[in-house]
């Protein structure tokens, strides 16, 4: 298929060179059926080496380049050239702190699934043979294991980037994702994290989260889940 | 900064966390990953794990055990083999139990499919074997053994890049790697050194492996007087989307998808009678290989079809639901109505750091052991692939493996002093760094070259060989290899300098291909996925042997571990 130019105007950062970040507009030609990480690479590769930005599987499963695609966050390796205009301006995840020009600190984000137990936890003592789980009970957590926790969903939601102390999408989606695993024994323990003040109800059903989440996770579904099963146990509480 | 630890661990993908969850019972662990943990490239493998767990129909581990010996082309060998076919219940089970998500029979059971090379009764028909999660498989066991292993206190170092895995007087010593977030060098004395490092599919310029496939610490093992096992033994998995090699599962066919070539014709009943489109992944890359050749690929293209418009939407959907977007998204095709295009793609080294079935990395042919150093998953050489791995056998080999490794890791971490990692070792590795980094002239760049060497490797040592294709490697490489030094890296920062490392690993991978291409024009013979069209057929009378390829000086020297036969005699192998 044809080629045609492209102009990519990407938000830079060196921290070793200039204490604010600057922007820069490459031109290459492109096929349509190529991704933007293979822009990037290219850019890399052929005219500035110092281009910085995460990258693996290249396919949509490691979700390393996750990055805001014309203000929308999405995967690099997931994003081709024939659907997008022909002005394209990158910039890293908003909400984490900008390590090098594409590349930002995940570490916040990640730490906040560690608050939830991201652990299948069952205290009886395993049969000898599988714990038996029927189809209709795994239904329940099958979108919620595909996360790959690229960060694009915490990035895009307004709570977070108002009040970095909340729990993000991705985080509750790992709590539903035990919460609701059959298997799991630890519900409570759970539910007693994620309805702490910075959990279930920072979330606003803004839906940004659903916009941007490569796998096609609905994410709000998962929130007013456990969101439901939240109320539904305090007003057991209460009686 | 300098630390010490019982046990370093370098990667986090299958057999790594296994071994963690093992070795960090009894002593202090820390996990290196030049990725985030749960981006390994393990969570790319798609279709399923293998054991006869029995859920569907009738099976056992001997015909595992057998299938995996014949698949491997009688190169696999069967003590390790038999250990491995063995545990696979026990393993799937512990999988299970520590949170994997497997897909379930109707009764709740994990549920089971066919799977490439996977019988019942000795080769009679296929068998539902595979375990899986939908096509995610790789990734959810990923994330069950990450998410276990935080529970024990492992230590992790994400975005730590190896530079060094110093071996003193037949001791390894730990590890010297980078943090790429600030380029410090940190030092990593350890009793025990476990390289779980994976592939190094980026040899080749069409692979399903993710970028960071370099086999970094292959490499630097080569270097250090390691030998590397079965080189050139590749794998072409038989169905990468045309044009890109993202991997489409065997679990497609599997599931009932079939290989049609440009006439409409389903051409694997030719190749492969009793098994068809289920025969082991060398034998169909060959077959589509030959179609192509022979003028029967799609539109008189380089390419054939992948079927699955037999397989129904509600299938699709809830099996194969990864690949139905891959299709989707990189080329614009649903596979429910249209079928796929798909060419080999490498896939998975057969071949690399000989270790014995716990773990530890062999020295020599003769089975002395490096001590403190071990390795597991694709990165390691057990054999149990031999020169052909079965599909869902390799996340098999990982977990199973990766146990083992950690039991004897903790054996091994009683009687073994922590290493030492002298300031002349560090030294040297900055000094090598600041030359790289300093170097203010030249006019290569490194991306060209990386290119040069993956098409040079495609062109000349892929699907199939030969003595005229072979001997041009070594003079393109000899090239490769004078040209990288005229390399000027742009970017002179510390921090997260990318443009640096990507040209250490493009050092890493013209080591390896020349292993990989001076083996396979040492090997005169054809078996499993090393096919040379000028020596056709297996030859057990000299060939039932694993190659040992030794860096000396500048030259490779070959050496020899016979094959261990204990079950099965060689036969012809016919499916």
């Amino acid at each position: 298929m044809a080629v045609k130019q492209y102009k990519l105007k990407i938000k830079r950062f060196d921290p070793e060179r200039n204490a604010h970040s600057r922007w820069e507009e490459f031109s290459l030609s492109m096929k349509p059926s190529h991704r933007l990480l293979d822009a990037l690479a290219k850019i890399k590769d052929e005219i500035d080496g110092s281009l910085t930005y995460r990258r693996s599987c290249a396919h949509g499963v490691c979700g390393s380049c996750a990055m805001k695609i014309n203000g929308k966050n999405g995967l690099a390796c997931q994003s081709l050239f024939k659907d997008m205009p022909e002005f394209i301006v990158i910039e890293p995840l908003h909400g984490f702190p900008v390590v090098k020009d594409l590349v930002v600190d995940i570490k916040p984000f990640l730490e906040k699934n560690e608050e939830i137990l991201p652990f299948l936890i069952n205290n009886t003592p395993p049969p000898e043979r599988e714990r038996k789980q029927t189809p209709q009970e795994q239904n329940k957590i099958l979108q919620a294991i595909t996360c790959i926790m690229c960060g694009s969903c915490t990035s895009a939601c307004p709570s977070y980037q108002r009040n970095n102390s909340y729990l993000g999408p991705s985080a509750l989606v790992k709590a539903a994702r035990f919460i609701f695993d059959s298997r799991d024994s630890a519900e409570e323990e759970r539910l007693d994290k994620v309805t702490q003040s910075n959990g279930l109800w920072m979330c606003h059903s803004i839906y940004n989260c659903v916009e941007v989440c490569p796998k096609n996770v609905d994410i709000p579904a998962h929130i007013i889940k456990l969101k439901q099963l939240a109320v539904k146990r305090k007003i057991l509480k209460q009686k | 900064m300098t630390y010490n630890f019982d046990t370093i661990i370098i990667g986090s993908g299958l057999a790594g966390l296994r071994a963690a969850i093992e070795a960090s019972k009894q002593g202090s662990v820390a996990v290196l990953t030049k990725l985030y943990p749960t981006r390994s490239h393990s969570t790319a493998a798609q279709g399923g794990i293998s054991g006869a767990l029995g859920n569907e129909e009738p099976d056992s581990p001997m015909w595992h055990f057998y299938d995996t010996v014949k698949g491997s082309d009688f190169l696999g060998d069967q003590d390790a083999i038999e250990v491995m076919c063995n545990d696979a219940i026990r393993t799937i089970i512990e999988l299970e139990h520590l949170g994997v998500p497997f897909s379930r029979t109707t009764e709740g059971k994990i549920a089971q499919r066919r799977f490439g090379g996977h019988t019942r009764d000795f080769g009679a028909a296929p068998v539902q074997r595979a375990c899986f999660c939908a096509d995610r498989t790789g990734h959810v066991i990923l994330f069950a053994l990450f998410e276990q292993s935080q529970t024990q206190g492992v230590k992790f170092f994400p975005e730590f890049h190896v530079l060094d895995i110093p071996i003193i007087d037949g001791k390894c010593m730990g590890v010297i790697a980078m943090e790429i977030q600030t380029g410090d060098i940190h030092v990593f004395n350890a009793k025990t050194t476990l390289v779980a490092s994976g592939g190094y599919g980026r040899v080749f310029k069409t692979t399903s492996n993710a970028i960071a496939s370099t086999g970094d610490c292959l490499s630097i093992l080569f270097n250090a007087g390691v030998p590397l096992e079965d080189m050139e033994f590749f794998q072409f998995h038989p169905t990468g989307l045309y044009g890109l090699g993202i991997l489409v599962t065997e679990g497609a066919r599997g599931e009932g998808g079939v290989l049609i070539n440009g006439k409409g014709e389903r051409f694997m009943e030719k190749y492969a009678p009793t098994i068809k489109d289920l025969a082991p992944r060398d034998m169909v890359s060959r077959s589509i290989m030959t179609e192509i050749k022979e003028g029967r690929g799609v539109d008189g293209k380089d390419y054939v079809h992948l079927d699955l418009r037999g397989i129904g939407r509600k299938t699709i959907e809830e099996r194969l639901p990864e690949i139905a977007s891959f299709c989707r998204i990189y080329i614009g095709i649903d596979p429910v109505e249209a079928p796929i295009p798909v060419l080999p793609t490498a896939h998975y080294a057969m071949g690399g750091i000989p270790t014995d079935v716990n773990g530890r990395v062999l020295h020599n042919e003769k089975g002395t052991a490096v001590e403190g150093l071990f390795a597991a998953g694709e990165c390691a050489c057990v054999s149990v692939h031999g020169a052909n791995r079965l599909g869902c056998n390799s996340l098999l080999d990982t977990v199973v493996f990766g146990r083992r490794a950690g039991m004897e890791i903790n054996l091994a971490n009683k009687n073994i002093k922590t290493g030492r990692i002298h300031s002349e070792v560090v030294e040297k590795v900055l000094k090598k760094l600041k030359q790289l980094l300093e170097k203010t002239e030249g006019t290569q760049r490194a991306g060209e070259l990386r290119d040069k060497l993956q098409t040079l490797m495609m062109n000349h040592c892929s699907v199939f060989r030969n003595k005229d294709d072979l001997n041009r490697i070594p003079n393109q490489l000899d090239k490769i290899k004078e040209q990288l030094k005229d390399v000027n890296i742009k970017d002179k920062g510390k921090k997260f300098n990318t443009e640096l490392l990507e040209v250490i690993e493009l050092r890493h991978l013209v080591n390896l291909a020349e292993a990989i291409s001076s083996s396979a024009l040492n090997r005169t013979e054809s078996r499993g996925a090393h096919s040379r069209e000028d020596f056709p057929g297996r030859n057990d009378t000299e060939w039932m042997k694993h190659t040992f390829a030794l860096k000396k000086d500048s030259n490779i020297e070959f050496r020899y571990k016979p094959v261990t036969v204990t079950k099965f005699q060689p036969e012809d192998r016919k499916y």
